[in-house]
């Protein structure tokens, strides 16, 4: 127990709370299907600007998503990864994970979330495939060695090769998808291959989310420009969407000042660290990363990493985590402000650090960062 | 006899095949399988010790918070160092919140569809205009024929008991506790940056931000899902439980309960003293709870895809993977064998409301005493051992745990405002170490083995909720705790095997944290179909 301010209470049950419940229930079934008038004009001012499109376009995004009958389907394959996505995914605020399930997105298959089991789930993604016309989702990546990852007895990468031909378009949502992330950090143990690389045969072309976990107002943004242009957003040499992963974090980060002014965090539990200096030192990897982290925060906007406090760990870069990892230690290459160093734009850091880290730092650098009995909150 | 296959096995995390065999009409025996490799272990190996807690956070989308936490223990036990009270209690928040959004998520989302006929709520009778909405709606998503995510269950099965009433209400529910998940893991973000994969944890202490208002942010999220907890979860339980109180005599399973303790009590930082605290109930020797140390695990790999050896304890842990194939008289799946002095043992929500209620923990003893008696079974704890005790467990620990966070989160703003806002302790990493973190995870007892050699990790090791439960036999040829769970299921038609689906989602199981180690060296893996 807590100490002595817990103000918890014990709770006795009796059987008049089941008479509550029905009476109680007009209070809290606020007609959930519904999309709030208000709330969904809000969102869909806001995903515009996230699109980088002008408020002109909020009109018409309600359209496209009120007026796309049959809802856009959506085939989501959850693949080798920890499902992470999955979870990021229902836990959307506006638009809702119901509004996105029930209202703008038809979910054929997602073995999270779907109520069929065994052959009837089978065979719903069988009937999604044969329809075609979806849009695939894929969350995880594939083994390339046979019966490291199945599902009802076929190997992963089969799996994918047999429905990715039959989709409208096919993202990779989350870094397991895009660059095999954590699970294909070296050394690789099962062998992990990303989408790309398995679609790349068969002559497909991929959209890359690349985050662990992505945030689905990307997935969002990226089904609305289809159904708004008919096509994807333009994206970058890498399958990412431009209008997200144009800019670092760096660039977009509330703590920028800080670091141009050359006041940095040295150590944490330190009175820097409660006046919310830079995290550079602590290890942060904003430099080096691309996303739009700032500027869609996350969870009902409740904060994002370096606003909490937390130092950037390079989660939605494309080489993550063998380029960030130690995660804590100081970004080789980048001339700091206020220590006498080249005042650099976030353009030139952002490409310094990128042939830095091309290099590769694996676990030889992390034994190197570690050695020395390094203090525990710094570098 | 016939012998069934479900695979996979949905509304799980990861995937899992189960493979059973009835005869007259009734479970006779199950083998449940991993069928998934990842290799968490591996990876890790070389790293900065600092670098655990975010990597093996990404073994479980659901709850990387518990592993953050159980990795950042075990460094913490290897680097000599104690977090400062305000981080205990800060930590207790973030995990309460991963706690909070898990069993909600599981309750309507994962588990409820076993109990809650969707397209029998179209005939109800209601003239409540909330509810009629939300019926409407409903109507138009069924005609518009495009079911998403509700297509193809076994709807109608005679299984399903509610009146259509209930299944209506409790649609509407299963949206409503969609956006209630969601907030709660908006609370933990709060302090963790975002959720999943929080950001403030770290081996020392927490490196968030902390003042008043981030306190009244935190506050009124986690009491909108208080009060979503205390309203709608545990009135729904108490009103679906009436028509299915003879899933309180099914499932119950080997009935021995391991937990090691959650939500560490920020003054003394005695397990036994957590909220939920350490300890293992073995039903067959009586309801009482005994004390546990991580010397009683080993790991037993007789029947899963690795070289035999002698069972060992996770800090002597090797794993040398070997794919055979798929057989259930010798080797079956990816998971080891984890045993308590020998034993299999069950884990989750009802093994530690179990032990809290035996060791004397007042809060749980109300509230199962409370809800036993509004069921009228008042004085039966052993109708616990069942599939409907586990799903009570975990809506009454979600109470329990919504409860004491509002008690920590005054005591943080309490110590604030009397000047300690010490958050973090500094350390050096040791050039040799090793240390061990014990925990629960919403899925049961989490523990993390670390060793470190030349201030990078040489070994890593975990033994998981799911591994607890989904385990294979060991060499005595004792079931894990879902295959016993399952013997004696009815089935009323092997085509829509409803009933065994209950069973194993009363586990929570997620596949994601079972598979462990593979080398992708060793040997090749043939391909297995089953017929
Ligand atoms: S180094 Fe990190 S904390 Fe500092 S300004 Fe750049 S992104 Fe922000
Ligand atoms: S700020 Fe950095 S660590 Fe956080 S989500 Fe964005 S890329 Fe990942």
């Amino acid at each position: 127990m807590s100490g002595g301010l817990a103000v918890s209470v014990c709770y006795i049950f009796d059987t008049s709370i089941f008479e509550r419940t029905w009476n109680m229930r007009g209070g809290f079934i606020r007609g959930l299907f519904d999309i709030d008038r208000r709330d969904f004009l809000k969102f869909c001012s806001a995903t515009a600007a996230m699109m980088g499109l002008s408020e002109a376009y909020a009109p018409k995004i309600a359209e496209a998503v009120t007026t796309a009958a049959p809802r856009t389907p959506v085939v989501w394959l959850t693949l080798s990864c920890d499902s992470g996505c999955t979870e990021m995914f229902i836990k959307a605020k506006r638009p809702s994970a119901a509004e996105l399930i029930l209202d703008v997105l038809s979910v054929e298959f997602n073995d999270t979330i779907m109520a069929a089991a065994g052959e009837q789930a089978e065979e719903n993604l069988k009937n999604a495939v044969d329809k075609g016309g979806f849009i695939l989702v894929i969350e995880g990546a594939m083994p390339t060695k046979p019966g490291y990852g199945t599902i009802a007895g076929k190997d992963m990468l089969d799996i994918v090769k047999e429905v990715a031909p039959k989709a409208l378009a096919v993202v990779a949502i989350g870094s397991c998808a895009t660059n095999t992330g954590i699970p294909g950090a070296a050394p690789n143990p099962s062998g992990l291959i990303s989408v790309t690389d398995a679609l790349k045969p068969l002559g497909i072309a991929n959209v890359n989310l690349p985050g662990c976990p992505a945030d689905p107002k990307l997935l969002v943004g990226v089904v609305l420009n289809y159904l708004l242009f008919k096509k994807l957003p333009d994206l970058d040499e890498l399958g990412r969407p431009k209008m997200f992963y144009a800019k670092t974090i760096h660039e977009q980060c509330e703590r920028r000042s800080h670091f141009e002014a050359g006041r940095f965090v040295e150590a944490f539990g330190t009175p820097e660290m409660e006046k919310g200096y830079c995290l550079y030192k602590m290890g942060c990897k904003g430099p080096q990363t691309h996303g739009p982290c700032p500027t869609i925060r996350y969870n009902d906007n409740a904060s994002w990493c370096i606003l909490a406090g937390a130092p950037c760990i390079g989660c939605l870069d494309m080489k993550w985590p063998d380029a960030q990892s130690p995660f804590y230690g100081r970004l080789a290459g980048v001339s700091i402000p206020g220590f006498g160093g080249v005042q650099s734009t976030a353009d030139k850091v952002g490409k310094v650090l990128g042939a830095a880290t091309a290099i590769g730092i694996g676990a030889h650098a992390a034994a190197t960062a570690a050695k020395g009995g390094k203090k525990g909150g710094g570098e | 006899m016939a012998r069934l296959v479900i695979d996979p096995i949905t509304r799980i995390e990861g995937h899992l095949k189960l493979d059973v065999e009835i005869e007259g009409g009734k479970v006779k025996d199950a083998w449940t399988s991993g069928t998934l490799f990842r290799g968490f272990e591996l990876i890790l190996k070389g790293r900065d010790p600092r670098d655990a807690w975010q990597i093996t956070q990404r073994v479980c989308g659901v709850c990387p918070t518990s592993h953050a936490h159980t990795s950042t223990m075990g460094l913490e036990d290897s680097f000599k160092v104690t977090p400062p009270e305000n981080a205990v209690i800060l930590r207790n928040l973030i995990e309460g919140c991963q706690f909070l959004h898990s069993h909600i998520l599981w309750f309507y989302h994962l588990n409820a569809l076993d109990y809650v006929d969707v397209v029998s709520a179209l005939s109800a009778k209601t003239t409540d205009p909330a509810l009629v909405a939300v019926q409407g709606k409903l109507k138009t998503f069924v005609d518009s024929g495009q079911l998403g995510p509700f297509a193809n269950a076994y709807w109608g099965h005679p299984a399903y008991k509610l009146p259509p009433e209930v299944n209506l209400l409790a649609v509407s529910h299963y949206l409503q506790a969609l956006e209630m998940q969601a907030e709660a893991a908006a609370a933990s973000a709060v302090w963790g940056g975002r959720m999943p994969m929080t950001m403030t944890s770290p081996p020392g202490g927490v490196n968030c931000m902390v003042d008043l208002d981030l306190i009244a942010q935190f506050l009124f999220r986690l009491k909108k899902v208080q009060a979503f907890i205390d309203n709608v979860m545990v009135p729904d339980t108490l009103a679906i439980a009436p028509f299915y109180l003879d899933w309180a005599g099914i499932g119950k399973g080997h009935a021995n309960f391991l937990s090691w303790g959650v939500f560490t009590d920020p003054k003394s930082r005695d397990p036994y003293k957590s909220l939920l605290p350490r300890g293992a109930v073995y039903a067959s020797e009586g309801l009482t709870a005994q004390k546990v140390g991580p010397e009683m695990v080993t790991e037993d790999t007789t029947r899963g895809w690795y070289k035999d050896g002698p069972a060992v304890n996770p800090a002597q842990g090797v794993t040398d993977p070997e794919y055979t194939s798929y057989d259930t008289n010798a080797k079956y799946t990816w998971a080891k064998s984890p045993r308590l002095n020998g034993k299999p043992m069950e884990v989750g929500a009802l093994a530690r409301m179990l032990v809290a209620y035996t060791s004397g923990q007042p809060t749980a003893q109300s509230l199962i005493n409370g809800t036993l008696t509004a069921l009228g079974v008042g004085g039966k704890p052993e109708v616990l051992l069942s599939v409907l005790g586990r799903i009570a467990a975990r809506t009454l620990e979600a109470k329990m745990v919504a409860d004491e966070m509002i008690g920590w989160t005054t005591a943080l703003a309490a110590n604030l405002g009397a000047g300690n806002s010490k958050l973090f302790e500094q350390y050096e990493i040791p050039d040799k170490s090793s240390g061990i973190g014990l925990w629960e995870a919403p899925r049961g007892a989490l523990g993390h083995w670390n060793e470190i050699d030349g201030h990078v990790l040489k070994n890593y090791q975990m033994v998981v909720p799911t591994t607890w439960n989904v385990c294979p036999r060991d060499e005595k040829g004792v079931r894990g705790p879902i295959e016993e769970a399952l013997i004696g299921t009815p089935v009323h038609d092997a085509k829509q095997p409803l009933e065994i689906l209950r069973v194993v989602h009363s586990f929570d199981p997620c596949l994601a944290c079972t598979v462990h180690v593979i080398d992708p060296d060793t040997n090749e893996v043939r391909k297995f179909r089953v017929s």
